[in-house]
Parts: structure tokens; C-alpha cells; sequence
């Protein structure tokens, strides 16, 4: 029988599993240093926030492995020898492979700064850093103030996170407003200003120069670039997040900032393949980064993966973008390619709309020579994906998708519509770029 | 795990404790209890009137003050942080605490109602006794202790349903329904039977009663006594006696197609009421897992057989044979009965057999054969009607399932099991609503194409234990018998994935393999 082994438990290494179980007999091992069954990655604030217990970031009960018979073993692997195709644990003991799944996620990324070692210096992306965070700020009392270092996703969950428990907050936000190397500007401003109104103290165009110890080596304070020294007992560093694949550093797996995978998602060595976000594709696919660190690539490469490694070849080739993120009470969705200023695409024109509460906003890019709709960014409006979708691949033109805007939402029942509102507006423009 | 839960909640020191405003409301509140608990022993308050409405308001007062406090320098959104650290919401000591006393006080009610100062002839003494100026007021009568117990459940559901809506008042969905179960438990529970019970006199008896209040739920609508004053009251009665026939046959089924069993269960009922509103507060403490999901399906189901025997035989025997008296004999109901029974199992085993689990199949088989050789053992043999004394099973029902099951555990078990104990495991209401929300209704919750990140927050708030996640995650829609369709998963997803939806029955449970968003190759070659 051949043996699958799966390094990372996370949501690519484990759509992958479920996968395989469903289309073959073959033997599934995975293996985790992180924790014993796979949990909810983009859910560890909850636990913090007491919305819920560890147990219930958990997606499946404790029999669900043993009945799909996926075998789980919690180890650490330190070498991969892919001529012997073995592999070797920190703990001791090894362990043989036919084929190979590299699914070890992402780590936090670092810029060197000064002062990274000292206690209270930490990310979060995984269980540990959860502890940690418990550890070093479980209230006000022990952690009156935290400073976060980046503005992206992660940034601003720990903000939401470390707010529930009334510990101020100083945020330092490279840009002149939060994510806006992602966002278009206007809701990039908005996000800035709900994220204020959460008492957080936010900085734009601020960045660290380095982090101050104590004797006992803790954090005491931050020092910004402009020169002032921020007291503080954490430091939360979420400027984004790095592959982790230190562990292979020695093997003969061909890596740049990921793993090299080609569109099968296979390394440069037979029979070894890397899903999620420590796989980097070798040409980007469209407008997509080499390297995606999302929820949902992870799984679609997963799903995709486990077609190829059961005998029905499937490249990884995905649909249309989408993703999804919460700021604070503000709810984002995005389908298709909606650019920030900085990134704008000479082709590309927006019609953005903005609720008067200024907590909903929508931006629509289309192609200003062809009219074609090319994306959405909607916050605090739900919106249909299938819908969204369906317009995309069928190359729906900008005012055909406003015009039919009613059709892709998906509020609950009884709320406010605002359709009118943003056809109105958009009636109204006088057509910019 | 366990042990990382316990590190968890021992190094941390969450925020737990609550303002100055909050204290002092709870105080408020705790002061009007306490004015109840001193007239439980018999203190006798001189003017009872200004101290019940004195208790009473206090009590209310607390409430509305407390969620005031609570929320209203919070931005509007979800409210669950520290949910698992306190201890009243996370079955820690005051957790305890409460469920212990709301249990005695069930008790009490139910079995010792002598205690709360009910006197069978003559003046009521203690908490009863409290309550008689305002049971003059509303039906002319002095007060009973289901007086009393209607007046407090009525209380907690505006009381605390006014927190429900402060701590939603994002939600419109929510803000309505809430104030849908609010008007029917103050109109329709409390007020519309105490004022009928006023048209009665020495020569004019009808049953009053909450007229939403609908068989099985209320187990002893087509009693002997009911029926026998239902029809002597003349039109008025008949027309009650048929309402109570056609709210089960005909406006149930209607609206449950159309709507899903939301439409009773969590925007009129009286005890889906108190859960949504008192019960809020402990909506997460379901139990979540399959093994839990499978005693739901043969208690519940064991509890509606129970009923429509313990009816049918409590029908019957008060049914004359002479058929030339009146056209319902006792045969002939039977013979109705059963081939009602068997109707409904052959049209679902025709139409729905494929959406039946094996567990349901069986059974299905296994009640309907056990009813309908009852039936046939008792026209063979002419022995009593199932082998048991009708009253006997009426008592034991009233008992285990009336008292022991809705109201012991169903309510005073709250802070320990989830606020729908009741509502899941035993209403036989809730199984006949969610028998034909499962196969025969446009309601669903949808699932937003590939959004789902398996977060677990909807599974986690969900009052009924369905584990939402589970069909989210796979990008299939949700219909399951037990959702009574309150709408918070779909409020706590942080990633605007559920929203539940009246739609055609075509393509209602879709699954996919593969989630949207993924090349359009694999998902046409995988989902079929």
C-alpha cells in the first residue's frame, strides 16, 4: 500500500488528506509538531477573546482520523533525505515515505530589528504564539500596553484580541492608512478610522527602529524610527509571514522564499509535492503572488493535489480571487481584482461608494478601455460569491453589474438594502480613474 | 487539549467583572428578587400591591439597566467576548448556582406549590398571595401559582428580550423576532387567557388558554374535560376546538413550508421565547458532538410517539360507540388515526426515502409497526386501547414530559446544557415542525460559495447543538429538523458565509467536493 506522509496539519495538509481518504485506500500519515489535530488557524483570536475554547476551533472530533483512518503523528521533522525518502525527527525515530506532501505553512516574517529576542516579542499565526500571547498578555494589569508592528490581517485581529481585555494599543502602520498597500485608499481610510474608534492608538507612517530590554530580558518599550520610545510589554510583530521551510534547508528540495513547485505542485524531486502557503509557483499564476498566504489557496491546492496524487492529474489552476477578513465589527469580501493606489493597474478604473455611517463601503474595478468588471472590495455589505463568480468568467460589463447589484447580495434577511444608494452614486460620477 | 484549556483560563486574568452601573442594576434586580423571596416566607407585606409592582419593576429595572450598561458604549456587533470566562456562562460556580435554584423553584411549582403559599380554599398566603391584586385585575380571580409562574415568565422574556435587542441592535432579524416572541408571550400567553378566563361565569365555562399554544406542545388540548367545555360553551367554543384541529393540520404545515419551524419556534413560541431572550446567554453550551446529535433523534422522536399514543387513547376513551349518536366513534378514530399514520409514512417513504438516514428508516418501520399493532391488537382482542389504563399514560406523560422534561430540566438546566434542552431532545411540537422542515419546506441557510475559514463560531452559538460548521465548511446548505431557524450563526460568522433563506425545494442540499472558487475543470470533474 503506498504510504502518503504529510508534513503540517494545517488546512492544506488536511483537504489534502480528507481528499485522498475519499478517492483511495492508500496510507495517509500526517505529521505535526504544532498540535495534535487540526484546528482553525484564522480562528485562534476567538480563544483569547473567550468567543470560544480550543476545543471548538477544532473543524472535527477526535474519532473522525481514526474512523478515515488518517494517521496523526506529533513530531517535529528536522532532515528530509529524499534519496532514501525518509524522514527524520528532532525527537528521534524516522520515518519512510512513497509520497511526500510539504504543507508546513507559514511563520512570522521579521526584519531584522534590533531587540526580536526579548520576551513579549512575538507573532501570531500559530498555537504557540496563542500561549505565548496568554503568557505575556493576559490582562492590563500585567500588560497595560502593547505595541503592533505592521498593519495587514494578522495586525489587526491582535489589536481586536488584545482590546477585549482592555490593554492599550499602539499600532505602527507603515502607510498613510491601514492596509493600504492592499486597499484602495478610501477604505483603507475607513478601516483606519473604525480601527481608532476601537480606542486603538493608530500610527500611519510610522515603522520600528528597535525594541528596549529590561535586565530580565523583557520588552520595555519600542523606539519608532522618528526617535520616540513607546513603552510596552508586547511587541506584536505581524508585517506578514514568511514560508517555514528552515527544516530543509539541508535536503536537496529546491526552495527561493518557498518551496519551487511547478503548476502540479510538484518540487524539483520526484514524488514530493508542497501545498498552501510554503509552496512558491515558479511563474505566478495571472495576477496572483508567487507565494499565496490564504485560508483558501491552501485548501484549493489541497483539493487539487489530491486528484494528481491519486492518478487523476489536476494542475493547480484556480478560479476567479476571492478572500475574506473581518476588521474589528467590519466585514470584507472581495472578488476578483480590486487594486490599492499603489499597485493600480494602468488599465484599471474604480467606482467607489461609501455609506454615510462610514461603516460600509464598496469599490468596483473595471477595464476603462473595455468596461469590463473586474472586481469588487465590499465591507460591511455581504455579498454572493457565486454570484460574483459567475459574472467574472462571464465578462459582465461594469454597468451590467451595477445595474444587477441587488442580485449578489447577501445580507440577512430584513436588513437595510443599499443598491439604490450606490447606483445612484455611481449614476452620478463623474468618471475618473 | 485539556490540559492547555486549564493553562489557559489559570495564567490568564481575562476581563470578567463588570462596570459600576452593571453592579448596581444587578443589585436593583437582586433587591426585587429578594422583596419575592420575603414574601415566600410568609412576611406579610400591608399593601400588596405597591410591593409587588415595587418587585416586579425592580426586577425589570435591573435587567434593562444592567444590558444599558453593558452595551451601550460598545460599538454595534457581536457581544461574546469572555463569554468562556465568566462562570455564570461557562458552567463555573454560579453557573451552579443558578441552575440549582431556577431547578428548585420548578419543583416547588410543580410538585409543593403549598409551599409558594397556594391555598385550594380560602385566602392564598406568601408569594401567591402577592400576586392576588393583580390577578384580580386581569381575570377577577384570586392568584394561582401558575398565576405566578406566568407573570415571571413573562417578566424574563421582556426583561431580558429587551437585552436581546440591545445587544443585536445591528441585526434586524434578530430585532424582530425578538419582538415577535415578546408581543405573543405578553398578548397571546399572559394577557389574552386572563382576560378570557373573565367571560367566564357560573353559566359559561371555556377553556382559556394560550391560543398559540398548539397540540402536541400542549399535550392536554383534546382532553375530556377540554372537549366537553369547549362544546358546551356553544360557537365560540367549537370554533376554539376546530382552531386548536386546524393549527396542527393545516396553519402548521403551511407556514412551515413556507418558512421553516422558525416561524413558531423562535418567533412565537413561549419556550423558545424564554430561551432566546432569558437562555441567550447560554446558547453555546449545546452539545455539539454527532453522539449527541444521534439521542436527539430517538428521544425527540420517542417523545412525539409517546404523545400521539397517550392522545389517541385519551381520545378514545371518552368516544361513545353508537354511531348513530355521533359520527366519531371510537373505531372510527382509530381507524382515522392509522390511516393517517400510514399516509404520512408511505407518502415520506415514497417521496423522501432517499433523505432518510438509516437510523430513520428504521425507525420509521419500527413506531409505525408498533402503533398500528396496537391498533389492530386492540380491535382483534377488545382489550383496553394499548395495553395501558388511558389516564395512566396521560399521567405519566403530564409528569415525565410535561414537568419533569420542559420545565426541571428543559428551563432550570440552562446554565449546565444550552438554553433549547427542551426544545431539541423532548418538544414533540418541535419534531413535527422539523420532520417537515427536513423534507418538505423552502427554508435553508445557504452557505456563501468558498468562504467558510471552518472558524467553528456558528457551530459554537448554535443553541440547537448542530454542528454548522460541518456543512458550511463543505459549501452545503443546512436544512436539519432541530434548527429553529434564530439566525445567530449566521450573525457570529465572521466571514458573511450563512444566511438563512426561503427558496424553491429544487437543489435545496447541495454538497460539493470541491468549493467555489477552485478551477472550474476540477470542480465539474469532482462535484458532477
Amino acid at each position: 500500500m503506498e504510504h502518503i506522509v504529510i508534513i503540517g496539519n494545517g488546512i492544506a495538509g488536511i483537504t489534502a488528506a480528507r481528499h485522498i481518504r475519499k478517492l483511495s485506500d492508500k496510507k495517509v500519515t500526517i505529521i505535526s509538531a504544532e498540535t495534535d489535530h487540526f484546528f482553525s488557524r484564522t480562528a485562534l483570536m476567538y480563544v483569547y477573546m473567550g468567543h470560544m475554547r480550543w476545543r471548538d476551533i477544532e473543524p472535527y472530533e477526535s474519532w473522525f482520523w481514526k474512523k478515515n483512518r488518517l494517521e496523526l503523528k506529533k513530531a517535529y521533522v528536522e532532515t528530509v533525505d529524499t534519496n532514501n525518502k525518509t524522514l527524520h525527527f528532532k525527537e528521534g525515530g524516522s520515518i519512510t515515505y512513497d509520497k511526500l506532501i510539504i504543507a508546513t505553512g507559514s511563520t512570522t516574517n521579521t526584519f531584522g530589528w534590533e531587540g526580536l529576542e526579548l520576551n513579549g516579542v512575538q507573532g501570531l499565526v500559530s498555537k504557540q504564539d496563542l500561549e505565548n500571547l496568554e503568557k505575556n498578555a493576559p490582562n492590563n494589569k500585567e500588560c497595560p500596553r502593547a505595541v503592533i508592528v505592521g498593519g495587514g490581517l494578522i495586525g489587526v485581529e491582535m489589536a481586536e484580541m488584545l482590546r477585549t481585555r482592555k490593554i492599550e494599543v499602539t499600532m505602527l502602520v507603515r502607510e498613510s492608512a491601514f492596509w493600504a498597500g492592499t486597499l484602495p485608499k478610501p477604505e483603507a481610510e475607513m478601516i483606519s478610522s473604525h480601527v481608532i474608534s476601537h480606542g486603538v492608538d493608530l500610527r500611519h507612517n510610522a515603522e520600528l527602529d528597535k525594541i528596549l530590554g529590561d535586565d530580565k530580558g523583557n520588552v520595555r518599550a519600542i523606539v519608532t524610527k522618528d526617535g520616540e520610545e513607546i513603552p510596552c510589554c508586547v511587541v506584536g510583530i505581524t508585517t506578514g509571514v514568511k514560508p517555514q521551510i528552515s527544516f530543509l534547508k539541508n535536503s536537496k528540495i529546491e526552495t527561493d522564499k518557498g518551496i519551487l513547485v511547478n503548476r502540479k505542485l510538484e518540487t524539483n524531486i520526484e514524488n514530493v509535492y508542497a501545498i498552501g502557503d510554503c509552496a512558491q509557483q515558479r511563474e505566478p499564476i495571472g495576477n496572483r503572488p508567487p507565494i499565496e498566504a490564504v485560508w483558501y489557496t491552501g485548501r484549493m491546492m489541497g483539493e487539487a493535489l489530491a486528484q494528481t496524487i491519486c492518478g487523476k492529474p489536476f494542475e493547480y489552476n484556480p478560479g476567479n480571487w476571492f478572500n475574506s477578513a473581518k476588521f474589528f465589527d467590519i466585514e470584507y469580501q472581495t472578488y476578483g481584482w480590486v487594486f490599492s493606489e499603489s499597485k493600480l493597474k494602468d488599465y484599471e478604473a474604480q467606482f467607489h461608494w461609501k455609506c454615510a455611517s462610514d461603516l460600509r463601503c464598496v469599490t468596483i474595478s473595471c477595464n476603462k478601455n473595455s468596461n469590463e468588471f473586474l472586481g469588487i472590495n465590499t465591507f460591511g455589505i455581504r455579498m454572493k460569491h457565486e454570484v460574483f463568480d459567475k459574472w467574472l468568467n462571464e465578462k459582465r460589463s461594469v454597468d451590467y453589474v451595477i445595474e444587477n447589484l441587488k442580485q449578489a447580495n447577501f445580507d440577512p434577511e430584513f436588513f437595510k438594502n443599499y443598491e439604490k444608494e450606490i447606483q445612484t452614486a455611481y449614476a452620478n460620477q463623474t468618471i475618473s480613474v | 487539549m485539556s490540559t492547555v484549556q486549564r493553562n489557559m483560563s489559570l495564567t490568564g486574568e481575562p476581563p470578567k467583572t463588570i462596570n459600576t452601573q452593571q453592579k448596581l442594576a444587578s443589585a436593583i434586580g437582586l433587591i426585587g428578587l429578594a422583596l419575592l423571596f420575603l414574601a415566600l416566607f410568609n412576611l406579610n407585606f400591608p399593601n400588596k400591591t405597591l410591593w409587588l409592582s415595587t418587585s416586579l419593576g425592580m426586577i425589570a429595572v435591573g435587567i434593562i439597566w444592567f444590558s444599558i450598561a453593558a452595551y451601550q458604549n460598545k460599538h454595534e456587533g457581536i457581544k461574546n467576548d469572555g463569554v468562556y470566562f465568566k462562570s455564570l456562562s461557562s458552567r463555573g460556580f454560579w453557573a451552579w448556582v443558578l441552575g440549582i435554584t431556577v431547578t428548585l423553584f420548578y419543583v416547588v411549582l410543580y410538585w409543593f406549590p403549598q409551599y409558594l403559599g397556594l391555598v385550594k380554599d380560602g385566602d392564598n398566603k406568601a408569594i401567591v398571595a402577592l400576586f392576588d391584586p393583580l390577578s384580580k385585575l386581569l381575570n377577577g380571580g384570586p392568584a394561582s401559582q401558575w398565576f405566578v409562574y406566568g407573570t415571571l415568565y413573562t417578566l424574563a422574556i421582556l426583561a431580558f428580550g429587551i437585552k436581546f435587542i440591545l445587544k443585536y441592535r445591528h441585526n434586524k432579524y434578530e430585532k424582530l423576532r425578538t419582538f415577535s416572541v415578546m408581543f405573543f408571550q405578553l398578548g397571546f400567553a399572559f394577557l389574552i387567557p386572563e382576560l378570557m378566563q373573565r367571560l367566564n361565569s357560573d353559566s359559561f365555562k371555556l377553556p382559556y388558554y394560550d391560543l398559540k399554544n398548539i397540540w402536541p406542545l400542549n399535550y392536554y388540548n383534546f382532553e375530556q374535560y377540554r372537549v366537553d367545555e369547549f362544546i358546551s360553551a356553544g360557537d365560540i367554543g367549537l370554533g376554539l376546538l376546530i382552531f386548536g384541529v386546524v393549527s396542527i393540520f393545516v396553519i402548521t404545515p403551511i407556514l412551515t413550508y413556507k418558512y421553516g419551524k422558525r416561524w413558531y419556534c423562535s418567533w412565537v413560541c413561549g419556550c423558545g421565547g424564554l430561551a432566546e431572550t432569558a437562555g441567550d446567554p447560554f446558547r453555546h453550551l449545546s452539545d455539539k458532538r454527532q453522539v449527541a446529535w444521534k439521542v436527539e433523534r430517538w428521544v425527540i422522536h420517542s417523545v412525539l410517539v409517546f404523545v400521539v399514543l397517550m392522545t389517541t387513547a385519551v381520545v378514545h376513551s371518552y368516544l361513545g360507540d353508537d354511531s348513530s349518536k355521533y359520527w366519531l366513534t371510537k373505531d372510527v378514530f382509530l381507524i382515522c388515526v392509522a390511516t393517517l399514520l400510514t399516509l404520512v409514512f408511505t407518502g415520506v417513504w415514497i417521496f423522501k426515502r432517499e433523505e432518510l438516514q438509516k437510523d430513520a428508516r428504521i425507525g420509521s418501520i419500527a413506531y409505525l409497526v408498533i402503533i398500528l399493532s396496537l391498533v389492530g391488537l386492540h380491535f382483534a382482542t377488545g382489550k383496553t386501547l394499548f395495553l395501558f389504563n388511558a389516564e395512566t399514560l396521560r399521567q405519566s406523560y403530564g409528569f415525565l414530559i410535561g414537568a419533569v422534561f420542559s420545565g426541571v430540566i428543559g428551563v432550570g438546566f440552562y446554565p449546565i446544557f444550552g438554553s433549547r434542552v427542551w426544545c431539541r431532545f423532548g418538544c414533540p411540537m418541535a419534531a413535527i415542525l422539523g420532520f417537515q422542515q427536513r423534507l418538505f419546506s423552502r427554508f435553508r441557510i445557504t452557505t456563501n460559495g468558498g468562504q467558510c475559514i471552518s472558524c467553528g463560531n456558528c457551530s459554537t452559538y448554535c443553541e440547537m447543538g448542530i454542528d454548522v460548521r460541518a456543512y458550511a465548511q463543505k459549501g452545503e446548505n443546512i436544512v436539519r429538523s432541530s434548527c429553529v431557524g434564530c439566525g445567530i450563526c449566521s450573525a457570529v460568522c465572521p466571514r458573511g458565509v450563512l444566511k438563512l433563506e426561503n427558496g424553491p425545494l429544487e437543489k435545496r442540499i447541495d454538497s460539493n467536493e470541491i468549493l467555489l472558487g477552485n478551477d472550474v475543470d476540477l470542480m465539474n470533474y469532482v462535484n458532477k
